[in-house]
């Protein structure tokens, strides 16, 4: 599986496992610009695409803007969730629509946050939408 | 100098959180790591006949098969760990060590543990494993076991004790003018935090002797360290145990010792260090859970709505092999002025896996009962709840007789009425709708005791300006890293960024597991105290130095102000910290501390309380509830970070809103198995099913608890949740549901 090559083998363990099962968005990264859970994807089907990982956000020391309004607003406790929240995120917000608090409900509903920062969540990614 | 305690700053592990640059207990790099997969019992009662493991050793690379059969022998785990009564009735954990016999207890129950190169092949060897059981019918429901006790208390707390009468409630009852007699009831919930249970255990030759590193989803490094070193035959000091940070705990990963002892137990026999990750499905067999409880509940009551007598009798069970008994008497015990109160527990042994506390043990579901018998005596009454709650204000601690240490419970009352629109709302059941949907409101009283318990840190200035203060607590997202850097660096008096904390390491000064909203009334004080005496370390120093402006000056007439030390008198007397340790010549200086409650615990109850108020909406023709809009208002004394205390207080919310919605772990009634075991079928809320929240404190300082005057928050916005939901959802249809979680069919049903 992809979750298991980047976490065993390449050592890149922002990625989260939270169920293994595509039930929690704990795995969520980007094959060629568009959200995917890693724990359901075959890592020998992922060859010649172009995956990014929460470790491949930030430029440098310079934060996504996703990023930064997750901090700014608190949006994570534990941050186990997180990188698959942040993942989910900028994945949605890269249209550049202008989602209401309902349709950013709807829309991240498949990432699980039992720390339950979700109010917060919301919170962040319209600000970073506008940003 | 600013202050950094009180202030909603960010958090400061916020970076490493949102780059993934965090460090949880899977994730560390060692080398030769080998992985291991478990085996577990599809039987729930009975005994391993025969475990065939010939074909999982001839797997490739496969390392070893650890069992019943090689397992080192362990010892029995200690009676009690720092006052926490750990065996029998009442106790925290399991009396029996893994695998050191055949006997099965649940389904779900290691019997294997298989190391391999890679978790793939750990994997595909553990399923070639075969075993053979001896099979016997499992006691699964409360109703028809046959094992029963009534612990004494809980965890071997002596002022919690788990069967009181005071006065005569009884007869009190019978005599009574208005009578109620109700039963709750509510089902088995897991925690299921984010991150599964996971280890990595490392064996090395040190000074002559074995040494084991773990790295486990442990709250509790030093308790477990204890855990490890009594049950394997070592010294302490041969045993660390490191965590910097935790994918949320909310109850578990603290009491229950299986998963850390396997994999120490798979490393040793297979020789190299092994890591064991669980399943989300082992979750629902290993990782503890919240039991289900049947709760009776009488009052009886003067017909101007004061309570005459309040009865609470619980059921609730355990496994085979613990005596945890869920403490559902918690609340009513000490929220209303009642003279005859009694409550009991009674606690079942059942082929389940064993319980251990979740975000409040007995207030959430206890609370839970008392709070809707309340309302349903409000009902009775034609009072509004709110009054009738007034009029049984208790001015002091009732089962005790001591006075709170700071109560502003009737504050919170009122500010919540007026932020959800109380007063404008039709008291009148099924009288109020929007289009198609019914709608409610409902309230409940919330509390938490505010425990404080004994711990150590330590405080050192480095000559280069920086500081450092150590604990061994936990970052399990409750903001540990903030707040007590907040804390150190007021202690200080240096800003934020020179100062740096460190926990989640048993190496580090002594501090107890973090649960039961004590962390920061425990840690804060602690810390406080390690930057007092290394200030004082470093006054004394200077007052030696003949060329320092302090030398010879009194140490009370010296005081820390922005990084430097002075005279109280004339500030422009002194000299920055480094220069005193370079004058020296010392690269550091360090202290420690050793805090613990005083006689205040004697004197002073010591309780947070907070009232909510809910909107909820009813769906008729489908049974489905939602909850529109959430008012809570908290006396939790004073909050050293309120950017994160709100956060957790909203995840405390949101957790008793799952309990009561729609959290309920089923097992087959015939084999004991869980039918109910990934995050598909357990539901925890979703962003989709988050209300409009809002949540407010009073914000007055605890004048008793500490010299912080800051009480827990974690688990107080999960108790009163359920309640004022199941109170709303009666507003709302006029129908009572008595049996936790309010899911549809249970509406449908009337
Ligand atoms: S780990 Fe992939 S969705 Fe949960
Ligand atoms: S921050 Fe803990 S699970 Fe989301």
């Amino acid at each position: 599986m992809l979750l298991d090559a980047l976490r065993e083998q390449l050592h890149l363990t922002g990625t989260k496992k939270g169920c293994d099962h595509g039930q929690c968005g704990a795995c969520t990264v980007h094959i060629d610009g568009q959200s995917a859970l890693s724990c359901l994807t075959l890592a020998v089907m992922s060859e010649g695409r172009a995956i990014t990982t929460i470790e491949g956000l930030a430029r440098g020391e310079e934060l996504h803007p996703v990023q930064e309004a997750f901090v700014k607003h608190d949006a994570f406790q534990c941050g186990y969730c997180t990188p698959g929240q942040i993942m989910a995120a900028t994945a949605l917000v890269q249209d550049r629509q202008q989602r209401s608090a309902a349709e950013i409900r709807e829309a991240m509903s498949g990432n699980l946050c039992r720390c339950a920062a979700y109010a917060n969540i919301i919170a962040a990614i319209q600000e970073a939408q506008r940003a | 100098m600013v202050e950094n305690t009180g202030k909603p700053l960010d958090r400061v592990d916020g970076r490493l959180k949102v780059t993934g640059a965090a460090r949880y207990s899977a994730e560390w790099d060692v080398p030769n790591l080998a992985h291991a997969a478990v085996v577990s019992s599809t039987v729930a009662r009975g005994s391993v006949r025969a475990l065939d493991t010939a074909a999982a050793r001839a797997a490739p690379g496969v390392l070893a098969v650890l069992s019943h059969e090689n397992a080192p022998r362990l010892q029995p785990l200690p009676e009690k760990v720092g006052g926490t009564l750990f065996r029998g009735e009442g106790g925290m954990t399991e009396t029996r060590q893994p695998l050191q016999d055949t006997a099965v207890h649940y389904a779900g129950q290691p019997l294997a543990v298989v190391v391999a190169d890679t978790l793939e092949r750990a994997r595909h060897a553990a399923s070639l494993v075969r075993v053979t059981y001896a099979e016997q019918p499992p006691e699964l429901t409360l109703k028809s076991v046959s094992q029963r006790s009534l612990p004494e208390t809980f965890v071997g707390n002596k002022d919690e004790k788990l069967q009181v009468t005071v006065g005569d409630p009884k007869a009190a009852l019978a005599a009574a003018p208005v009578r109620l007699e109700r039963v709750y009831e509510s089902a088995i919930t897991h925690h299921n935090p984010i991150e599964p249970l996971a280890t990595i255990a490392r064996w090395e030759q040190r000074n002559g002797g074995e040494f084991l590193t773990l790295y486990d989803t442990s709250r509790g490094v030093e308790n477990l360290q204890e855990v490890m070193a009594t049950s394997l035959g070592l010294p302490k000091e041969s045993v660390q145990v490191i965590c910097p940070f935790i994918g949320g705990a909310f109850g578990a990963k603290g009491w229950l010792f299986a998963p850390p002892l396997l994999t120490a137990m798979a490393a040793r026999l297979a020789g190299r260090p092994v890591k064991l990750e669980w399943r989300r499905q082992d979750m629902f067999s290993v990782a503890g859970q919240r039991a289900a409880t049947h709760q009776t509940l009488s009052l009886g009551a003067s017909r101007d709505g004061k309570l005459l007598a309040l009865q609470h009798d619980t059921q609730t069970h355990a496994s085979i092999m613990s005596g945890y008994t869920e403490p559902c008497a918690r609340v009513s015990r000490m929220l209303y002025a009642v003279p005859n109160l009694g409550f009991s527990h009674q606690l079942a042994h059942l082929h389940l896996p064993s319980p251990c506390p979740m975000r409040g043990p007995g207030e959430t579901v206890g609370g839970w009962a008392l709070e809707c018998a309340m309302d349903e005596l409000a009902a009775e009454l034609s009072l509004d709840p709110v009054e009738l709650r007034l009029r049984n204000y208790a001015d002091k601690n009732p089962e005790t007789g001591k006075p709170w240490s700071s109560k502003h419970l009737r504050e919170c009352y009122e500010r919540g009425k007026a932020l959800i629109g109380w007063d404008q709302r039709n008291p009148k059941p099924r009288a109020m709708r929007e289009g198609n949907q019914l709608v409610g409101y409902g309230m409940a009283t919330t509390m938490y005791p505010a425990a404080r318990r004994p711990a150590e840190a330590r405080a050192t200035l480095f000559a280069d300006g920086r500081a450092l203060v150590q604990s061994a607590t936990h970052e399990l997202g409750n903001g540990a890293y903030t707040i007590f850097r907040q804390i150190s660096a007021d202690g200080l008096a240096l800003p934020l960024e020179r100062v740096r904390f460190e926990l989640g390491d048993s190496a580090l000064p002594a501090a107890p597991t973090s649960g039961g909203s004590a962390t920061t009334a425990t840690i804060g004080p602690a810390a406080l105290e390690a930057c007092r005496n290394v200030l004082t370390a470093l006054k004394r120093l200077a007052i030696q130095q003949a060329q320092s402006p302090l030398h010879g000056a009194a140490e009370d007439a010296i005081e820390a102000r922005d990084g430097r030390l002075v005279l109280k008198a004339d500030a422009s007397r002194g000299e920055d910290y480094a220069a005193i340790l370079r004058r020296a010549k010392l690269p550091l200086v360090a202290a420690t501390a050793s805090v613990k409650p005083g006689e205040e615990r004697e004197q002073y109850s010591f309780y947070s309380f907070g009232a909510v108020f809910v909107k909820v909406r009813v769906d008729e023709a489908s049974g489905s509830i939602r909850l529109a809009r959430l008012c809570a208002v908290y006396d939790v004394g004073r909050l050293m970070n309120p950017k994160t205390a709100h956060s957790q207080i909203i995840g405390g919310v949101m957790m008793g809103l799952g309990a009561t919605l729609m959290e309920e772990t089923q097992y087959d009634a015939r084999t004991g198995r869980a039918v109910v075991r990934n995050l598909a079928d357990y539901h925890v809320p979703s962003l989709a099913d988050t209300p409009d929240i809002t949540v407010e404190w009073l914000g007055i300082p605890d004048p008793h608890i500490s010299e912080l005057g800051a009480r827990g928050i974690g688990e107080i916005g999960c108790v009163g949740t359920p309640a004022a939901i199941t109170n709303a959802v009666y507003h709302a249809t006029g129908q009572r549901l008595r049996s936790l979680p309010l899911t549809p069919d249970k509406l449908l049903r009337g």
